[in-house]
């Protein structure tokens, strides 16, 4: 407001005033400069303070944990366990020991697991979106319906997925055994082989709409000129996919990829509600497998350096990750 | 194509950053107040308000706090001490506890489950019960002392103090069994033979639970105390491979996968399906604790069932042979960090007195600890008559080492993977049962 107010004895000013003049008109504008660069910084400060106190924080304390012992004997003073050095870490990479054999199994076990859910909740994803770009009857209910599983409350789905794998009287086998006769007996899904199976369809289920929904916005920003372009000049559907809707979605795609990734890669609630505390070996995920080692076993240092390991594991993937993808639009650019 | 490239790594970056703060471990700062008021005077206590964590001994939550709620209303018109109560879910409790021994903020009284008794001794966070402190509550003797056996660790003071007692019994169905001619098996062998002949047309002879880790170790400690065998030795260090040991758990995934007397589906329980199907008739026996109220739920009548201890090696058995039953219950405890430690003491001792033992013990079908209120005529059924006697002459103790609960977590997992074998129908072998027992022990933390 300063800035184009004149200074109301202006008129009468001598030299003396006119410099004040000058300092008066050059302090605002310093103002003005504070103002619009520190702003954004200022608007970013609750932003950081919450990143820092929910994220930063706790980061740091589980990795200072994760070089101590600490055990039950010492949580009601926890800042008091003794100082274990690398001992954790080295307990949970010796792979021919029992405790870094147990975790290599399970990261095995993980990696399965998400590679399988993600391609699979991608392609489905995929699919789904390019058959709702066409405009037909009902297709605002088909979505609907597709978004049902991202809407639902975790829990309450997973609870009812274990109903339905139940052996004796679940919807599956019903399904599969007693209708389709497509197995000769009542397979087990809840414990032995089967159990990661399981797993992977209700992580499948989960995931592939928010797959959908990213893909389907993604879809949207393509011009329809291009699709026509392309049909005049020849080319049929597949080679539109090939050729547009998949070079355009390539931004959304590693996006998605990277975040489907990340999450089910960590995902926790799948197998603790379909197993709970102790999933079978074959569906004993990296997160139920630490949880078991902080909270079960009370092992919370060997617990957070199995985390310690898990998040340079991701940082790792993440990085070439957006490296290689990086790279590859560049390419495409170019 | 800068900006939205800068944008995504953002988005990834932040969504990475989310992701991981899932998987790193956590901890609260530790406070250390520690101003607990030694203030015996009951006058001095009027006005004060303490905080009591129930565990669920209820049908439900809300079942626990309409049973609850006149109770603690009585001791405060009595003492002058309100008591803010919170009914706990099983599947929490541990993890509450957990969090309140790191923070140093918890309630002032607490139930625990009496296995976890010595681990939770092991943190410091409840405060130890020396004689000073029960003979404010009437005295040590008072207590069953299987009760307060399964309360710490031996030669330390109890770290919590006895509140409901339970026991395992053999439930059998009384029609089932008189249409096939048979009595109640006292032998395993009896059992299996029984178990056959009851095993026709969709019934099966038994019941089992086989995906709770709990109620595995439960029995898989009581088969190996029979054959003399514990699953920690005098210093505290697992002893999980010993014969007697993995002889104890291959008998008891045998009913599934070599004696047959079981349903393969039982290998899924974990939701006490097993009570179900003894209520309903689909099975003719099922080994647990204190189950009357389950049953009665589920429709079967009491007159329909009985109840005797569970099968030994030989008839007659004596010693620990003769062990049918872990000592199982809930007790009841105070935080060491309490600020209210004398309104805390008064409230156990409230709950602990002989009237509120037969209340509160009479209406969840649970034993009382307090021998005064054993007479009582609401323990004087049929079944609960056989399970105080189990609890009193043929009850072990589950280890009251730190270690507890690692045993049950990787011993109880292991049980239920065999299980899961046998359901699929690969061979459960002595060789296979030691494998598992192995891999569990290796995993076993150096105490």
């Amino acid at each position: 407001m300063t800035a184009t107010a004149p200074p109301r004895r202006a008129p009468e000013a001598g030299p003396d005033s006119e410099k004040t003049a000058a300092g008066r008109r050059l302090r605002p504008r310093v103002a003005e400069r504070l103002r619009q660069v520190g702003l954004p910084y200022l608007l970013l400060l609750p932003a950081l303070l919450a990143e820092l106190l929910i994220h930063i924080v706790p980061m740091v304390f589980g990795i200072v944990i994760s070089f101590k012992n600490l055990t039950l004997f010492y949580i009601h003073h926890w800042n008091s366990a003794p100082w274990s050095g690398f001992d954790n870490y080295k307990a949970a990479i010796k792979i021919h020991q029992p405790i870094g054999q147990a975790l290599l199994h399970s990261f095995w076990v993980t990696l399965a697991y998400t590679l399988l859910s993600v391609g699979l909740s991608w392609l489905l994803g995929t699919a789904a979106a390019i058959l709702m770009q066409d405009t037909f009857r009902g297709r605002a209910v088909l979505r609907a319906i597709f978004l049902v599983p991202y809407a639902l409350p975790a829990y309450a789905a997973l609870i009812t997925w274990t109903f339905m794998f139940q052996q004796d009287t679940g919807l599956v086998n019903h399904v599969l055994h007693d209708q389709l006769h497509v197995t000769s007996n009542k397979p087990f899904w809840l414990i032995g082989d089967n159990s990661f199976w399981a797993m992977v369809i209700v992580s499948v289920w989960k995931s592939w709409p928010f797959a959908f929904l990213a893909l389907m916005a993604g879809l949207q920003n393509i011009p329809r000129e291009l699709y026509e372009a392309a049909a005049m000049d020849g080319a049929g559907v597949w080679q539109q996919i090939r050729k547009i809707t998949m070079p355009s979605l390539r931004p959304v795609n590693q996006v998605l990829v990277l975040v489907l990734f990340l999450w089910t890669f960590n995902d926790f609630n799948t197998p603790y509600v379909m197993f709970g505390q102790s999933a079978p070996h074959q569906a004993d995920l990296i997160s139920i497998h630490i949880y078991q080692s902080s909270f079960i076993t009370w092992n919370f240092g060997s617990g957070s350096a199995m985390s310690v390991l898990l998040l340079l594991f991701l940082l790792l993937v993440t990085a070439v990750y957006l490296l290689v993808t990086g790279r590859k639009r560049g390419e495409a650019d170019a | 194509m800068r900006t939205s490239s800068t944008s995504s790594r953002l988005l990834a970056a932040t969504a990475l950053v989310a992701a991981l703060g899932l998987t790193v471990t956590a901890c609260g700062g530790g406070s250390d107040d520690n101003g607990g008021s030694s203030n015996n005077d009951p006058a001095s206590l009027k006005g004060q308000t303490i905080t009591y964590w129930a565990s669920n001994q209820g049908t439900s939550l809300d079942n626990d706090k309409q049973v609850l709620t006149p109770e603690l209303n009585k001791f405060t018109q009595a003492t002058g001490i309100k008591v803010k109560l919170e009914v706990i879910g099983w599947a929490d409790l541990l993890n509450r506890i957990l969090a309140a021994t790191t923070s140093g903020q918890g309630p002032d009284v607490l139930n625990i489950g009496n296995t976890w008794s010595a681990s939770l001794q092991a943190t410091g966070a409840l405060m130890p019960w020396d004689s000073a402190a029960f003979t404010a509550i009437g005295g040590k003797d008072r207590f069953a002392p299987a009760a307060i056996a399964a309360a710490g660790a031996a030669g330390k003071d109890p770290a919590a103090v006895p509140l409901y007692s339970m026991a395992y019994g053999l439930y059998y169905n009384k029609k089932m069994f008189a249409d096939a001619g048979l009595t109640p098996p006292k032998t395993w062998e009896e059992l299996v033979t029984d178990g056959k002949k009851l095993t026709t047309g969709g019934h099966y002879g038994l019941a089992v639970e086989g995906s709770n880790g709990a109620e595995n170790i439960h029995h898989a400690f009581v088969l190996a105390k029979q054959r003399g065998s514990d699953w920690f030795d005098s210093s505290g260090k697992a002893t999980f491979t010993t014969p007697a040991n993995v002889a104890a758990v291959k008998q008891y995934v045998d009913f599934i996968a070599n004696d047959k007397i079981a349903a393969k589906g039982d290998a899924e329980y974990s939701q006490n399906q097993t009570i179900t199907d003894f209520a309903t008739g689909k099975a003719a026996m099922m080994m647990w604790q204190s189950a009357a109220t389950s049953i009665k739920a589920h429709g079967m009548k009491p007159d329909e069932y009985g109840v005797v201890p569970v099968p030994t090696p030989t008839a007659n058995a004596t010693g620990d042979a003769a062990i049918t039953s872990m000592v199982a219950g809930i007790n009841m405890a105070v935080f060491q960090n309490t600020k209210h430690k004398a309104a805390a003491e008064a409230f156990v001792k409230f709950m602990t007195s002989t009237p509120e033992q037969k209340i509160l013990n009479g209406t969840y079908g649970s034993l009382p600890p307090v021998k005064e209120a054993q007479s009582d005529a609401a323990f004087q059924t049929p079944d609960l008559k056989v399970l105080a006697s189990v609890l009193s002459n043929s009850a072990a103790p589950l280890p009251q080492v730190p270690n507890e609960s690692q045993f049950e977590t990787l011993v109880g997992t292991a049980v239920k993977d065999l299980f899961a074998d046998a359901a699929a129908g690969k061979p459960v072998t002595t060789d296979s049962v030691k494998a598992a027992l192995t891999k569990a022990q290796q995993q076993m933390p150096a105490s």
